[in-house]
Protein backbone atom coordinates (compact mmCIF):
# COMPACT_ATOMS: atom_id res chain seq x y z
CA UNK A 1 0.00 0.00 0.00
CA UNK A 2 0.67 3.85 -0.51
CA UNK A 3 2.24 5.54 2.62
CA UNK A 4 -0.98 5.62 4.61
CA UNK A 5 -0.46 8.76 5.69
CA UNK A 6 0.23 10.68 2.61
CA UNK A 7 -3.39 9.42 1.37
CA UNK A 8 -6.04 11.93 -0.10
CA UNK A 9 -9.38 11.14 -1.80
CA UNK A 10 -8.01 11.27 -5.17
CA UNK A 11 -5.53 8.28 -4.26
CA UNK A 12 -7.52 6.50 -2.73
CA UNK A 13 -10.01 6.54 -5.24
CA UNK A 14 -7.12 5.45 -7.81
CA UNK A 15 -5.87 3.12 -5.73
CA UNK A 16 -9.09 1.45 -5.67
CA UNK A 17 -9.52 1.77 -9.19
CA UNK A 18 -6.47 0.25 -9.66
CA UNK A 19 -6.35 -2.03 -7.21
CA UNK A 20 -3.61 -1.46 -5.80
CA UNK A 21 -5.27 -1.67 -2.64
CA UNK A 22 -8.87 -2.73 -1.53
CA UNK A 23 -11.18 -0.87 0.73
CA UNK A 24 -11.12 -3.83 3.50
CA UNK A 25 -7.21 -3.58 3.33
CA UNK A 26 -7.37 0.73 3.58
CA UNK A 27 -10.22 0.15 6.19
CA UNK A 28 -7.54 -2.40 8.42
CA UNK A 29 -4.69 -0.29 7.68
CA UNK A 30 -6.56 2.77 8.96
CA UNK A 31 -7.91 0.94 12.15
CA UNK A 32 -3.94 -0.05 12.71
CA UNK A 33 -2.72 3.44 12.11
CA UNK A 34 -5.76 4.76 14.50
CA UNK A 35 -5.55 2.48 17.32
CA UNK A 36 -1.42 3.28 17.31
CA UNK A 37 -0.02 5.22 19.81
CA UNK A 38 -3.57 6.50 21.03
CA UNK A 39 -2.98 6.23 24.58
CA UNK A 40 -0.44 8.91 24.62
CA UNK A 41 -1.80 10.74 21.78
CA UNK A 42 -5.10 11.18 23.08
CA UNK A 43 -6.64 11.44 19.79
CA UNK A 44 -9.39 8.96 19.88
CA UNK A 45 -11.86 8.05 22.27
CA UNK A 46 -13.71 5.23 20.82
CA UNK A 47 -12.78 2.88 17.65
CA UNK A 48 -15.84 2.02 14.96
CA UNK A 49 -13.86 -1.07 13.92
CA UNK A 50 -17.06 -2.99 12.90
CA UNK A 51 -18.89 0.00 11.39
CA UNK A 52 -15.35 0.51 9.47
CA UNK A 53 -15.36 -3.17 8.02
CA UNK A 54 -18.61 -3.10 6.88
CA UNK A 55 -18.71 -0.18 5.28
CA UNK A 56 -15.41 -1.10 3.43
CA UNK A 57 -16.83 -4.32 2.26
CA UNK A 58 -20.06 -2.49 1.07
CA UNK A 59 -17.28 -0.74 -1.00
CA UNK A 60 -15.17 -3.47 -2.06
CA UNK A 61 -18.42 -5.06 -3.33
CA UNK A 62 -20.23 -2.45 -5.12
CA UNK A 63 -16.33 -2.68 -7.27
CA UNK A 64 -16.31 -5.52 -7.47
CA UNK A 65 -20.04 -5.47 -9.17
CA UNK A 66 -19.12 -2.49 -11.24
CA UNK A 67 -21.38 -1.05 -9.12
CA UNK A 68 -21.15 3.18 -9.13
CA UNK A 69 -19.68 4.31 -5.43
CA UNK A 70 -19.94 7.56 -4.22
CA UNK A 71 -17.35 10.60 -3.93
CA UNK A 72 -15.58 9.23 -0.46
CA UNK A 73 -15.74 5.47 -1.37
CA UNK A 74 -13.21 4.17 1.06
CA UNK A 75 -11.53 7.23 2.72
CA UNK A 76 -11.43 6.56 6.13
CA UNK A 77 -12.92 9.62 8.65
CA UNK A 78 -12.59 10.72 11.85
CA UNK A 79 -15.58 11.92 13.23
CA UNK A 80 -15.55 14.29 16.59
CA UNK A 81 -17.19 12.98 19.52
CA UNK A 82 -19.91 15.47 19.48
CA UNK A 83 -21.46 14.34 16.21
CA UNK A 84 -24.09 11.07 16.61
CA UNK A 85 -22.76 8.35 15.20
CA UNK A 86 -26.06 5.02 15.50
CA UNK A 87 -24.96 2.49 17.51
CA UNK A 88 -21.80 3.92 18.32
CA UNK A 89 -20.98 6.22 21.64
CA UNK A 90 -21.14 9.64 21.57
CA UNK A 91 -19.61 10.96 24.55
CA UNK A 92 -18.69 14.53 23.92
CA UNK A 93 -16.02 13.87 26.06
CA UNK A 94 -18.04 14.47 29.16
CA UNK A 95 -18.42 11.60 31.93
CA UNK A 96 -22.30 13.27 31.48
CA UNK A 97 -22.79 11.00 28.58
CA UNK A 98 -19.69 8.62 28.99
CA UNK A 99 -21.58 5.49 28.62
CA UNK A 100 -24.28 6.99 25.72
CA UNK A 101 -24.44 5.23 22.79
CA UNK A 102 -26.21 7.18 19.95
CA UNK A 103 -29.72 6.09 18.92
CA UNK A 104 -29.13 8.01 15.28
CA UNK A 105 -26.84 9.08 13.20
CA UNK A 106 -26.26 12.97 12.88
CA UNK A 107 -27.55 14.31 8.78
CA UNK A 108 -23.74 14.92 8.10
CA UNK A 109 -22.92 11.27 9.19
CA UNK A 110 -25.35 9.65 7.00
CA UNK A 111 -24.34 11.77 4.44
CA UNK A 112 -20.85 10.48 4.31
CA UNK A 113 -21.83 7.07 5.03
CA UNK A 114 -23.72 7.29 1.69
CA UNK A 115 -20.97 8.78 0.03
CA UNK A 116 -18.62 5.33 1.08
CA UNK A 117 -16.76 6.83 3.84
CA UNK A 118 -15.04 4.72 6.28
CA UNK A 119 -16.20 6.08 9.76
CA UNK A 120 -12.73 4.57 11.62
CA UNK A 121 -13.55 6.37 15.31
CA UNK A 122 -14.39 9.12 17.37
CA UNK A 123 -12.65 11.58 17.98
CA UNK A 124 -11.39 13.80 21.86
CA UNK A 125 -12.44 16.64 22.24
CA UNK A 126 -13.24 19.72 24.66
CA UNK A 127 -16.48 18.78 26.70
CA UNK A 128 -19.38 19.59 24.73
CA UNK A 129 -16.73 21.57 22.62
CA UNK A 130 -16.27 24.08 24.90
CA UNK A 131 -12.93 25.29 25.18
CA UNK A 132 -9.90 25.96 22.96
CA UNK A 133 -7.38 23.45 23.99
CA UNK A 134 -8.44 20.28 24.13
CA UNK A 135 -7.59 20.37 28.21
CA UNK A 136 -11.43 20.12 29.31
CA UNK A 137 -12.11 16.87 27.98
CA UNK A 138 -13.17 14.65 30.49
CA UNK A 139 -11.10 11.42 29.44
CA UNK A 140 -7.80 13.21 28.36
CA UNK A 141 -5.83 15.71 27.09
CA UNK A 142 -4.58 15.13 23.17
CA UNK A 143 -1.08 16.26 22.17
CA UNK A 144 0.07 18.39 19.76
CA UNK A 145 1.37 16.07 16.47
CA UNK A 146 3.94 18.65 15.78
CA UNK A 147 5.02 19.21 19.13
CA UNK A 148 3.91 16.82 21.82
CA UNK A 149 4.08 19.10 24.94
CA UNK A 150 1.63 21.31 23.12
CA UNK A 151 -2.12 21.50 23.04
CA UNK A 152 -3.58 20.90 19.46
CA UNK A 153 -6.25 23.53 20.03
CA UNK A 154 -10.10 23.00 20.50
CA UNK A 155 -12.50 22.60 20.62
CA UNK A 156 -12.09 19.84 17.61
CA UNK A 157 -8.33 19.20 19.14
CA UNK A 158 -8.57 15.35 18.26
CA UNK A 159 -10.05 15.47 14.70
CA UNK A 160 -7.60 18.41 13.68
CA UNK A 161 -4.66 16.20 15.17
CA UNK A 162 -5.45 12.95 13.62
CA UNK A 163 -5.22 14.36 10.28
CA UNK A 164 -2.14 16.00 11.27
CA UNK A 165 -0.57 13.04 12.17
CA UNK A 166 -1.89 10.81 9.65
CA UNK A 167 -4.13 8.47 11.24
CA UNK A 168 -6.96 9.76 9.24
CA UNK A 169 -7.05 11.38 6.10
CA UNK A 170 -10.35 13.21 6.50
CA UNK A 171 -11.92 14.19 9.80
CA UNK A 172 -15.26 15.79 10.23
CA UNK A 173 -15.62 18.99 13.25
CA UNK A 174 -17.28 21.37 14.90
CA UNK A 175 -17.01 24.97 15.04
CA UNK A 176 -18.87 26.93 17.32
CA UNK A 177 -16.36 30.49 18.20
CA UNK A 178 -13.31 28.45 16.15
CA UNK A 179 -13.04 24.97 17.08
CA UNK A 180 -12.24 23.78 13.39
CA UNK A 181 -10.06 26.88 12.67
CA UNK A 182 -7.71 27.19 15.45
CA UNK A 183 -7.09 23.74 15.84
CA UNK A 184 -6.38 23.12 12.41
CA UNK A 185 -3.71 26.04 12.50
CA UNK A 186 -2.06 24.82 15.43
CA UNK A 187 -1.54 21.54 13.90
CA UNK A 188 -0.91 22.89 10.75
CA UNK A 189 -4.04 21.39 8.60
CA UNK A 190 -6.93 22.71 6.51
CA UNK A 191 -10.13 23.20 8.64
CA UNK A 192 -13.12 24.59 7.15
CA UNK A 193 -16.19 26.23 8.52
CA UNK A 194 -18.87 26.89 6.14
CA UNK A 195 -21.79 29.45 6.25
CA UNK A 196 -24.32 28.75 9.12
CA UNK A 197 -27.31 26.79 8.12
CA UNK A 198 -25.32 24.98 5.01
CA UNK A 199 -24.93 21.90 7.00
CA UNK A 200 -27.35 20.64 9.17
CA UNK A 201 -27.06 20.30 12.65
CA UNK A 202 -29.22 17.38 12.73
CA UNK A 203 -26.96 15.05 15.36
CA UNK A 204 -24.45 17.58 16.42
CA UNK A 205 -25.31 17.63 19.80
CA UNK A 206 -26.03 21.87 20.88
CA UNK A 207 -23.46 23.83 22.54
CA UNK A 208 -24.58 26.93 21.16
CA UNK A 209 -27.14 26.83 18.38
CA UNK A 210 -27.11 30.11 16.43
CA UNK A 211 -23.24 29.50 16.00
CA UNK A 212 -22.54 25.48 16.06
CA UNK A 213 -21.73 24.45 12.29
CA UNK A 214 -19.68 20.90 11.18
CA UNK A 215 -16.94 20.92 8.78
CA UNK A 216 -14.59 19.61 7.32
CA UNK A 217 -10.86 18.96 8.21
CA UNK A 218 -8.14 17.39 6.04
CA UNK A 219 -4.72 17.91 4.22
CA UNK A 220 -5.29 19.31 1.07
CA UNK A 221 -7.30 22.32 0.57
CA UNK A 222 -9.10 20.09 -1.82
CA UNK A 223 -10.07 17.23 0.38
CA UNK A 224 -12.07 19.69 2.63
CA UNK A 225 -14.18 20.94 -0.47
CA UNK A 226 -14.66 17.71 -1.47
CA UNK A 227 -15.95 16.58 2.11
CA UNK A 228 -18.25 19.52 2.73
CA UNK A 229 -19.89 19.44 -0.99
CA UNK A 230 -20.93 15.69 0.43
CA UNK A 231 -22.67 17.45 3.52
CA UNK A 232 -23.75 20.78 2.37
CA UNK A 233 -27.26 20.96 1.92
CA UNK A 234 -30.90 21.63 3.23
CA UNK A 235 -32.33 19.06 5.63
CA UNK A 236 -35.94 18.90 6.56
CA UNK A 237 -34.96 17.74 10.56
CA UNK A 238 -32.65 21.11 10.76
CA UNK A 239 -35.13 24.06 10.20
CA UNK A 240 -32.13 26.86 10.01
CA UNK A 241 -30.48 24.73 7.24
CA UNK A 242 -30.26 26.88 4.16
CA UNK A 243 -32.33 25.57 0.90
CA UNK A 244 -29.55 26.90 -1.62
CA UNK A 245 -27.95 24.58 -4.04
CA UNK A 246 -25.11 22.66 -2.65
CA UNK A 247 -22.17 22.81 -5.91
CA UNK A 248 -19.74 20.16 -6.19
CA UNK A 249 -16.97 22.73 -4.75
CA UNK A 250 -13.84 20.11 -5.40
CA UNK A 251 -15.08 20.00 -8.77
CA UNK A 252 -15.16 23.39 -9.36
CA UNK A 253 -11.77 24.63 -7.66
CA UNK A 254 -10.01 27.28 -9.45
CA UNK A 255 -6.23 27.92 -9.36
CA UNK A 256 -7.04 31.30 -11.30
CA UNK A 257 -7.69 34.03 -8.70
CA UNK A 258 -6.24 36.56 -10.24
CA UNK A 259 -8.54 39.91 -9.48
CA UNK A 260 -10.08 38.66 -6.08
CA UNK A 261 -10.61 41.49 -4.02
CA UNK A 262 -8.97 40.71 -0.78
CA UNK A 263 -8.98 42.74 2.28
CA UNK A 264 -6.74 43.00 5.39
CA UNK A 265 -8.74 44.31 8.42
CA UNK A 266 -6.22 46.18 10.62
CA UNK A 267 -7.99 45.70 13.86
CA UNK A 268 -6.65 41.90 13.09
CA UNK A 269 -2.89 43.11 13.03
CA UNK A 270 -3.02 45.18 16.04
CA UNK A 271 -1.34 44.77 19.65
CA UNK A 272 -1.54 41.12 20.96
CA UNK A 273 -0.56 39.86 18.06
CA UNK A 274 2.58 37.16 17.91
CA UNK A 275 5.13 38.66 15.80
CA UNK A 276 6.50 35.82 13.95
CA UNK A 277 2.40 34.45 13.22
CA UNK A 278 1.62 37.98 12.01
CA UNK A 279 5.62 37.96 9.61
CA UNK A 280 4.31 34.57 8.10
CA UNK A 281 0.14 35.48 7.57
CA UNK A 282 1.43 38.75 6.15
CA UNK A 283 3.83 36.74 3.50
CA UNK A 284 0.91 34.50 2.89
CA UNK A 285 -0.89 37.59 2.03
CA UNK A 286 1.55 38.73 -0.12
CA UNK A 287 1.84 35.38 -1.79
CA UNK A 288 -1.74 35.98 -2.58
CA UNK A 289 -1.11 39.25 -4.03
CA UNK A 290 1.92 37.49 -6.26
CA UNK A 291 -1.23 35.13 -7.49
CA UNK A 292 -2.45 38.51 -9.02
CA UNK A 293 -5.30 39.28 -5.81
CA UNK A 294 -5.97 42.85 -5.11
CA UNK A 295 -5.16 43.41 -1.50
CA UNK A 296 -6.38 46.60 -0.04
CA UNK A 297 -6.11 47.22 4.07
CA UNK A 298 -10.23 47.38 5.52
CA UNK A 299 -11.76 47.82 8.85
CA UNK A 300 -13.87 46.37 10.98
CA UNK A 301 -14.43 48.60 13.81
CA UNK A 302 -16.27 46.90 16.26
CA UNK A 303 -13.98 43.37 16.37
CA UNK A 304 -12.79 44.39 19.92
CA UNK A 305 -16.32 44.04 21.33
CA UNK A 306 -16.78 40.06 19.62
CA UNK A 307 -15.30 38.30 22.80
CA UNK A 308 -17.56 39.68 25.04
CA UNK A 309 -20.88 39.30 22.97
CA UNK A 310 -20.02 35.93 22.38
CA UNK A 311 -19.01 34.58 25.44
CA UNK A 312 -22.56 36.01 26.77
CA UNK A 313 -24.33 34.33 23.57
CA UNK A 314 -22.96 30.91 23.87
CA UNK A 315 -23.23 30.73 27.18
CA UNK A 316 -26.76 31.18 27.18
CA UNK A 317 -27.25 29.41 24.51
CA UNK A 318 -25.10 26.72 26.31
CA UNK A 319 -27.19 27.05 29.41
CA UNK A 320 -30.31 26.39 27.73
CA UNK A 321 -29.16 23.52 25.55
CA UNK A 322 -27.53 21.61 28.39
CA UNK A 323 -30.56 21.84 30.51
CA UNK A 324 -31.42 18.47 29.02
CA UNK A 325 -29.04 16.50 30.75
CA UNK A 326 -31.20 15.26 33.24
CA UNK A 327 -29.82 12.18 34.78
CA UNK A 328 -33.47 10.73 33.18
CA UNK A 329 -33.73 9.81 29.57
CA UNK A 330 -29.70 9.15 28.31
CA UNK A 331 -27.36 10.76 30.59
CA UNK A 332 -25.60 9.62 33.90
CA UNK A 333 -27.56 9.35 37.28
CA UNK A 334 -25.64 10.16 40.51
CA UNK A 335 -26.05 7.49 43.38
CA UNK A 336 -27.23 10.46 45.35
CA UNK A 337 -30.80 10.45 43.74
CA UNK A 338 -33.44 10.11 46.66
CA UNK A 339 -35.22 12.83 45.48
CA UNK A 340 -36.29 14.00 42.03
CA UNK A 341 -34.83 17.34 42.57
CA UNK A 342 -31.55 15.68 43.86
CA UNK A 343 -31.06 13.69 41.46
CA UNK A 344 -31.17 16.21 39.04
CA UNK A 345 -29.13 18.88 41.12
CA UNK A 346 -26.28 15.64 41.63
CA UNK A 347 -26.14 14.28 38.71
CA UNK A 348 -25.54 17.36 37.17
CA UNK A 349 -22.90 18.73 39.43
CA UNK A 350 -21.20 15.43 39.44
CA UNK A 351 -20.79 14.94 35.77
CA UNK A 352 -20.31 18.45 34.19
CA UNK A 353 -16.63 19.36 34.07
CA UNK A 354 -15.18 22.62 35.38
CA UNK A 355 -15.52 24.83 32.37
CA UNK A 356 -18.88 23.51 31.22
CA UNK A 357 -20.19 24.15 35.05
CA UNK A 358 -18.81 27.57 34.50
CA UNK A 359 -20.43 28.24 31.02
CA UNK A 360 -23.47 27.40 32.25
CA UNK A 361 -24.18 29.69 35.72
CA UNK A 362 -22.68 32.15 33.70
CA UNK A 363 -25.21 31.69 30.54
CA UNK A 364 -28.10 31.03 33.53
CA UNK A 365 -27.18 34.45 35.20
CA UNK A 366 -27.35 36.38 32.08
CA UNK A 367 -30.95 34.85 30.98
CA UNK A 368 -32.08 35.51 34.71
CA UNK A 369 -34.97 37.83 35.30
CA UNK A 370 -33.36 41.66 35.33
CA UNK A 371 -30.10 40.82 33.33
CA UNK A 372 -31.67 39.87 30.11
CA UNK A 373 -31.77 42.99 28.57
CA UNK A 374 -28.34 44.30 30.35
CA UNK A 375 -26.23 41.19 29.08
CA UNK A 376 -28.24 39.01 26.06
CA UNK A 377 -29.73 41.17 24.32
CA UNK A 378 -27.07 43.79 24.37
CA UNK A 379 -24.80 41.21 23.09
CA UNK A 380 -27.33 40.16 20.32
CA UNK A 381 -27.11 44.02 19.30
CA UNK A 382 -23.22 43.98 18.99
CA UNK A 383 -23.87 41.00 17.18
CA UNK A 384 -25.53 42.99 14.25
CA UNK A 385 -22.99 45.37 14.06
CA UNK A 386 -20.56 42.57 13.90
CA UNK A 387 -22.02 41.04 11.16
CA UNK A 388 -22.81 44.43 9.51
CA UNK A 389 -19.15 45.42 9.28
CA UNK A 390 -18.58 42.28 7.65
CA UNK A 391 -21.29 43.04 4.97
CA UNK A 392 -19.80 46.34 4.07
CA UNK A 393 -16.81 44.93 4.28
CA UNK A 394 -17.92 42.03 1.57
CA UNK A 395 -19.47 45.25 -0.63
CA UNK A 396 -15.90 45.96 -1.60
CA UNK A 397 -14.13 43.38 -0.90
CA UNK A 398 -14.15 39.17 -2.30
CA UNK A 399 -12.67 37.45 0.59
CA UNK A 400 -10.71 38.90 4.24
CA UNK A 401 -7.68 37.51 5.05
CA UNK A 402 -6.02 37.54 8.46
CA UNK A 403 -4.62 35.75 11.35
CA UNK A 404 -6.48 32.43 12.92
CA UNK A 405 -4.62 32.63 16.75
CA UNK A 406 -2.75 35.11 17.85
CA UNK A 407 -0.16 32.74 18.59
CA UNK A 408 1.22 29.52 17.76
CA UNK A 409 0.38 26.10 19.78
CA UNK A 410 0.48 26.56 23.59
CA UNK A 411 2.13 23.91 26.22
CA UNK A 412 -0.70 21.96 28.27
CA UNK A 413 -1.31 23.57 31.61
CA UNK A 414 0.14 26.90 30.02
CA UNK A 415 -3.37 28.71 29.69
CA UNK A 416 -5.23 26.45 31.94
CA UNK A 417 -6.00 28.45 35.23
CA UNK A 418 -7.36 31.47 33.63
CA UNK A 419 -10.61 31.04 31.82
CA UNK A 420 -10.79 34.69 30.27
CA UNK A 421 -7.32 35.10 29.07
CA UNK A 422 -8.03 31.49 27.37
CA UNK A 423 -11.24 33.24 25.62
CA UNK A 424 -9.32 36.56 24.84
CA UNK A 425 -7.62 34.54 22.83
CA UNK A 426 -10.57 33.65 20.34
CA UNK A 427 -10.72 36.90 19.19
CA UNK A 428 -9.84 36.33 15.36
CA UNK A 429 -12.27 33.11 15.07
CA UNK A 430 -15.50 34.43 17.11
CA UNK A 431 -16.27 37.44 14.83
CA UNK A 432 -16.83 35.17 11.34
CA UNK A 433 -18.88 32.66 14.22
CA UNK A 434 -21.11 35.36 14.88
CA UNK A 435 -21.49 36.80 11.21
CA UNK A 436 -22.53 33.13 10.34
CA UNK A 437 -20.22 33.93 7.42
CA UNK A 438 -17.35 30.92 6.12
CA UNK A 439 -14.12 30.76 7.27
CA UNK A 440 -10.94 28.67 6.60
CA UNK A 441 -7.95 27.99 8.15
CA UNK A 442 -4.76 27.04 6.01
CA UNK A 443 -1.14 26.15 6.95
CA UNK A 444 0.94 29.18 6.19
CA UNK A 445 4.28 28.32 7.64
CA UNK A 446 6.16 27.70 10.85
CA UNK A 447 7.59 29.42 13.91
CA UNK A 448 11.15 29.09 14.52
CA UNK A 449 10.43 26.68 16.98
CA UNK A 450 8.32 24.63 14.23
CA UNK A 451 5.11 24.78 15.33
CA UNK A 452 2.29 25.54 12.57
CA UNK A 453 0.54 28.72 11.87
CA UNK A 454 -2.41 29.28 9.68
CA UNK A 455 -3.59 32.00 8.06
CA UNK A 456 -7.59 32.59 7.70
CA UNK A 457 -9.83 33.14 4.92
CA UNK A 458 -13.14 34.47 5.10
CA UNK A 459 -16.14 34.81 2.86
CA UNK A 460 -19.33 35.95 2.98
CA UNK A 461 -22.34 33.59 3.28
CA UNK A 462 -22.65 30.68 0.83
CA UNK A 463 -19.45 32.46 -1.07
CA UNK A 464 -17.26 28.68 0.19
CA UNK A 465 -16.61 28.42 -3.57
CA UNK A 466 -14.13 31.98 -3.12
CA UNK A 467 -13.22 30.34 0.10
CA UNK A 468 -11.63 26.78 -0.79
CA UNK A 469 -10.35 28.65 -4.40
CA UNK A 470 -7.91 30.61 -2.70
CA UNK A 471 -7.03 28.33 -0.09
CA UNK A 472 -6.52 25.74 -3.11
CA UNK A 473 -4.41 28.22 -5.18
CA UNK A 474 -2.53 29.32 -2.59
CA UNK A 475 -2.00 25.50 -1.68
CA UNK A 476 -0.75 24.80 -5.00
CA UNK A 477 1.40 27.79 -5.38
CA UNK A 478 3.47 26.47 -2.58
CA UNK A 479 2.13 28.49 0.15
CA UNK A 480 1.67 25.61 2.55
CA UNK A 481 5.51 25.45 2.74
CA UNK A 482 5.45 28.59 4.08
CA UNK B 1 -19.42 44.51 39.32
CA UNK B 2 -19.61 42.45 42.39
CA UNK B 3 -20.79 38.68 42.90
CA UNK B 4 -21.69 37.84 45.45
CA UNK B 5 -21.58 33.72 46.51
CA UNK B 6 -25.44 34.07 47.34
CA UNK B 7 -25.83 35.58 43.99
CA UNK B 8 -23.98 32.23 42.63
CA UNK B 9 -25.60 29.97 44.91
CA UNK B 10 -29.24 31.22 43.63
CA UNK B 11 -28.15 30.96 39.90
CA UNK B 12 -26.72 27.00 40.53
CA UNK B 13 -29.92 26.49 41.58
CA UNK B 14 -31.75 27.62 38.70
CA UNK B 15 -29.38 25.66 36.54
CA UNK B 16 -29.98 22.59 39.16
CA UNK B 17 -26.19 22.27 40.04
CA UNK B 18 -25.51 21.50 43.67
CA UNK B 19 -22.49 22.88 43.66
CA UNK B 20 -19.64 22.52 47.19
CA UNK B 21 -18.85 26.36 48.80
CA UNK B 22 -15.55 25.83 47.44
CA UNK B 23 -16.97 25.68 43.86
CA UNK B 24 -19.41 28.36 44.35
CA UNK B 25 -16.56 30.84 45.69
CA UNK B 26 -14.47 30.05 42.45
CA UNK B 27 -17.06 30.47 40.27
CA UNK B 28 -18.41 34.00 41.76
CA UNK B 29 -14.56 35.01 41.51
CA UNK B 30 -14.33 33.95 37.91
CA UNK B 31 -17.82 35.85 36.81
CA UNK B 32 -16.58 38.77 38.31
CA UNK B 33 -13.87 38.49 36.06
CA UNK B 34 -15.84 37.89 33.04
CA UNK B 35 -18.72 39.90 33.52
CA UNK B 36 -16.51 43.02 34.19
CA UNK B 37 -14.64 42.08 31.02
CA UNK B 38 -18.20 42.13 29.15
CA UNK B 39 -18.74 45.80 30.02
CA UNK B 40 -17.45 47.04 27.82
CA UNK B 41 -20.07 46.49 25.51
CA UNK B 42 -21.40 49.28 27.35
CA UNK B 43 -19.23 51.70 25.68
CA UNK B 44 -21.53 51.33 22.20
CA UNK B 45 -24.61 52.88 22.24
CA UNK B 46 -26.96 50.25 20.28
CA UNK B 47 -30.45 52.04 21.43
CA UNK B 48 -30.81 52.18 17.52
CA UNK B 49 -29.86 48.19 16.82
CA UNK B 50 -32.11 45.49 16.03
CA UNK B 51 -30.54 42.82 18.34
CA UNK B 52 -29.21 40.14 15.40
CA UNK B 53 -32.23 36.86 16.07
CA UNK B 54 -31.67 35.43 12.75
CA UNK B 55 -28.18 34.51 11.33
CA UNK B 56 -28.70 34.73 7.53
CA UNK B 57 -30.13 37.48 6.19
CA UNK B 58 -33.96 36.66 4.41
CA UNK B 59 -35.07 33.72 3.28
CA UNK B 60 -35.28 31.60 6.58
CA UNK B 61 -37.43 28.72 5.53
CA UNK B 62 -38.38 27.39 9.06
CA UNK B 63 -42.19 26.90 8.32
CA UNK B 64 -43.45 23.40 7.29
CA UNK B 65 -46.47 21.38 6.98
CA UNK B 66 -47.91 19.80 10.41
CA UNK B 67 -47.56 16.13 9.25
CA UNK B 68 -46.69 13.03 11.59
CA UNK B 69 -43.39 11.51 10.17
CA UNK B 70 -41.07 8.86 11.70
CA UNK B 71 -40.29 8.20 15.04
CA UNK B 72 -38.58 6.35 17.27
CA UNK B 73 -40.07 3.13 19.06
CA UNK B 74 -39.97 3.27 22.86
CA UNK B 75 -37.16 0.46 23.16
CA UNK B 76 -34.98 2.40 21.18
CA UNK B 77 -35.82 5.89 23.05
CA UNK B 78 -35.51 3.88 26.23
CA UNK B 79 -31.82 2.06 25.80
CA UNK B 80 -29.57 4.31 27.44
CA UNK B 81 -31.83 5.61 30.18
CA UNK B 82 -29.69 4.76 33.48
CA UNK B 83 -33.45 3.32 34.71
CA UNK B 84 -36.03 2.03 32.95
CA UNK B 85 -39.07 -0.64 33.41
CA UNK B 86 -41.89 -1.18 31.65
CA UNK B 87 -42.17 0.30 28.92
CA UNK B 88 -40.67 3.86 31.24
CA UNK B 89 -38.19 6.29 32.16
CA UNK B 90 -38.05 5.62 36.20
CA UNK B 91 -37.15 8.33 38.59
CA UNK B 92 -37.05 9.04 42.42
CA UNK B 93 -40.51 8.79 43.77
CA UNK B 94 -42.33 12.34 43.01
CA UNK B 95 -45.52 12.48 45.07
CA UNK B 96 -45.34 10.80 48.53
CA UNK B 97 -48.45 8.45 49.36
Amino acid sequence: MDDYRQLTIDSIRGGLERKRFSASELAREALRSARAENESSGIFLSFCEEKALRAADEVDRRLAAGEKVGPLAGVPTAVKDVIMTEGVKTTCASRMLENYTASYSATAVKAIEAAGAVIVGKTNCDEFAMGSSNENSAFRPVRNPAAPDRVPGGSSGGSAAAVAAGRAPIALGSDTGGSIRQPASFCGVVGAMPTYGRVSRFGLVAFASSLDRIGPFSRTVKDSAALLGVIAGRDPNDSTSAAVPAPDYAAALQTNVAGLRIGVPKEYFAEGLDAEVGAKVEAGIDRLRSLGCRITSISLPHTEYAVAAYYLICTAEAASNLARYDGVRYSRRSQRAETLADMYRNSRAESFGAEVTRRIILGTYVLSAGYYDAYYRKAQQVRSLIARDFAEAFAKVDAVAAPVSPFPAFRLGEKADDPLQMYLADLYTITASLAGIAGMSVPCGKSAEGLPIGMQILTDHFREQTMFDLGHAFEQAGGFAG
Amino acid sequence: MKITEKEVRYIAGLANLSLSDDDIKRYAADMERILEYVDKLNELDTSAIEPMVQVLRGDADALREDVLGESYAADKALQSAPLAGAGHFKVPRVIER
